[in-house]
């Protein structure tokens, strides 16, 4: 699926992570920023680029501001931004969720 | 070489610097021989002097060690103030051997040690960018954390020989008799600097507050100093210590605090004339006042409370729910103050407080002792000193002294954001876990399993769970999930000592 349109999702509160979603041309590229790279930052990259791929997504530009967000939050604000950036989001992909 | 908590230490610094590994937390009875230092002796002539840089010429050399205390902690206007003048004089090679770097140093010890002002330092700990800069190998030989008891030690036995200490106070007479009680930029017990006072060759006096002689009650005595320096401010007061205590609202650190207070009264320690300590995180102070609760509930009130102070703790004071205060340090204006008013509130020095070395010390009379952790593992052990990222950020403070106490309570949360704080291991054993007795999360409580006394005295209190510390470790990661390892190179960027001087870990410089 392509996006339509840069969206966002999640906030800069503790425990949260902060999605940014744009259009892309070579593939999905994530610029993360975390407190915890060192230790979480690949299976936080993992995450997006999972629930990313669920939507058909193939090209993406990815900025993620994580502030130690778990795994499932991670999940819900990239579904979040996704659909926003699909512009689905009055009409989610159930089966992604 | 391996120590008994089965950390790796760099063989050849410790035989370099004949250093011995940990073994255990018993102290037994050895028999040590002080030092003393040596005394230009003087009638007290002249030692009012103007100027801060002509006392640092005429004292400072190449390769000596200095001191200072961090009472001041993020008001200190001392340190910087010398520090500038020693980098500018071009003098090189000492060894930095503060009580404790705070914050605002961060700078010119770095700085300090760029320009080889300073190519060794010995600390309680650091933080911040000087943690950062010394975790990626910027210091050459390897810092060397102790204690507050550990430093007091370390003084006495003559591991630490300071030449000259740098001592702020708020308050001295032209002789130099001071105290931390008086003036603008206050900051009450003065326990930790009164050993550079008693220890140094050189002491040298900075105020901002002359005041006519002779100053009581001195803390600091004339017998002890060489020079009184009249400098423009000491401190910043806002910056010393946080003026109202804030009581927590965060109902994590208020579950984790009523449990705490659930173990201690329900241990066999909670009787008239117990002792007790608490640090001054968020938790700690919400003990403090459940704690209040339950000694008016039970008609029990407290021989003595110990350590860093609070205004909570000496609150309980004030309604003689606690006979003394033994002070060390103050956290706040409000347990400063009282110390200037209270003389049931006594002023101790960091022997007195917590040195192993010592015809007794008050940590081993402390009954209970709430103690707080970036990290502890599933062998009890406690990390005070660096992050899950491998960069020190921390001290180990009294943690490891207070620790003897009978009843030693590590209060922390599971998880910190996406950081386990019940780990398979710590990033760095500060305390050893034959010294911890339990752990309270907010999800419940585990006990060290040498203490069958407690689990069969703890494990039916209403509302606490009893966990193994394997059942929250395992907790704690299905949460976060499991972290990368840290990548470290062979460089050995600091060893941390338990209170009687063997090392108990060794850090690595983290790999970039």
């Amino acid at each position: 699926m392509e996006i339509k349109r840069t969206a966002i999702a999640g906030t800069l509160e503790s425990s949260d992570i902060q999605i940014m979603l744009s259009k892309g041309t070579e593939g999905i590229q994530v610029t993360l920023k975390s407190d915890v790279e060192k230790q979480f930052g690949d299976q936080i990259r993992k995450v997006i680029t999972s629930v990313l791929k669920s939507f058909n997504i193939e090209n993406a530009k990815v900025t993620a501001v994580d502030k130690g967000a778990l795994d499932c939050v991670i999940k819900a604000r990239t579904i979040t931004a996704s659909q926003r950036a699909l512009e689905i989001a009055d009409s989610p992909e159930w089966e992604v969720l | 070489m391996k120590n008994s908590v089965e950390r790796e230490l760099p063989e050849n610094i410790m035989n370099k610097l004949n250093l011995r590994p940990y073994k255990s937390t018993e102290i037994g009875n050895p028999e040590i021989q002080r030092v003393a230092p040596k005394v230009r002796t003087t009638t007290g002539e002249g030692k009012l002097v103007e100027s801060l840089e002509k006392v640092v010429k005429d004292n400072v050399k190449n390769g000596m060690t200095i001191s200072f205390h961090h009472h001041f902690r993020n008001g200190d206007f001392v340190f910087n103030q010398v520090m500038r003048i020693i980098i500018d004089s071009g003098i090189k090679e000492l060894t930095l051997a503060p009580s404790s770097l705070t914050g605002v140093m961060n700078n010119l010890v770095i700085e300090a040690i760029k320009k080889g002002t300073i190519t060794a330092i010995t600390s309680s700990g650091m933080r911040g960018e000087l943690g950062e800069f010394v975790s990626h190998g910027g210091l050459k030989n390897p810092v060397v954390f102790r204690s507050h008891g550990g430093r007091a030690r370390a003084i006495e036995e003559g591991a630490i020989k300071i030449d000259v200490a740098f001592l702020g106070v708020p308050n001295a007479d032209k002789l130099g008799n001071a105290n931390g009680m008086e003036g603008n930029a206050v900051f009450g017990s003065l326990g930790y600097a009164l050993m550079d006072a008693q220890y140094a060759n050189k002491v040298v006096l900075l105020t901002d507050n002359l005041v006519p002689y002779p100053n009581t009650p001195a803390s600091i005595k004339q017998t002890q100093v060489d020079y009184v320096v009249k400098v423009d401010k000491v401190g910043d007061p806002d910056k010393i210590g946080s003026g109202a205590t804030r009581f927590t609202k965060d109902p994590k650190e208020l579950k984790i605090a009523k449990t705490v207070n659930k173990v201690i009264v329900n241990s066999p320690y909670f009787k008239n004339g117990f002792s007790f300590q608490t640090g001054s995180g968020g938790a700690a102070l919400a003990v403090t006042r459940y704690l209040r609760q339950s000694m008016i509930d039970n008609n029990i009130k407290a021989s003595f409370a110990l350590g860093g102070i609070t205004k909570p703790t000496t609150d309980l004071l004030n309604e003689g729910l606690i006979a003394k205060v033994m002070d060390v340090q103050d956290f706040d204006k409000g347990a400063a103050e009282s110390m200037h008013t209270n003389n049931k509130q006594q002023e101790i020095d960091a022997s007195w407080y917590a040195d192993p070395y010592n015809k007794g010390a008050m940590v081993d009379q402390l009954d209970v002792v709430i103690l707080s952790a970036l990290e502890i593992d599933t062998k009890f052990n406690v990390n005070v000193m660096s992050g899950s990222d491998g960069v020190i950020r921390g001290a180990v403070g009294g943690h490891q002294d207070a620790a003897t106490a009978k009843l030693t309570i590590i209060s922390a949360p599971l998880v910190r954001g996406r950081l386990a704080t019940v780990v398979p291991d710590v990033t760095t054993v500060v305390t050893p876990g034959d010294s911890v007795d339990v752990l309270v999360t907010e999800v419940g409580i585990a006990i060290n399993p040498k203490r069958k006394d407690l689990i069969a005295k703890l494990s039916k209190l209403p509302g606490v769970k009893i966990y193994s510390i394997e059942e929250l470790q395992k907790m704690a990661a299905k949460l976060v999930g499991t972290p990368n390892p840290i990548e470290y190179t062979d460089k050995t960027v600091a060893l941390v000592e338990y209170r009687d001087g063997t090392i108990i870990d060794a850090i690595k410089e983290v790999k970039k």
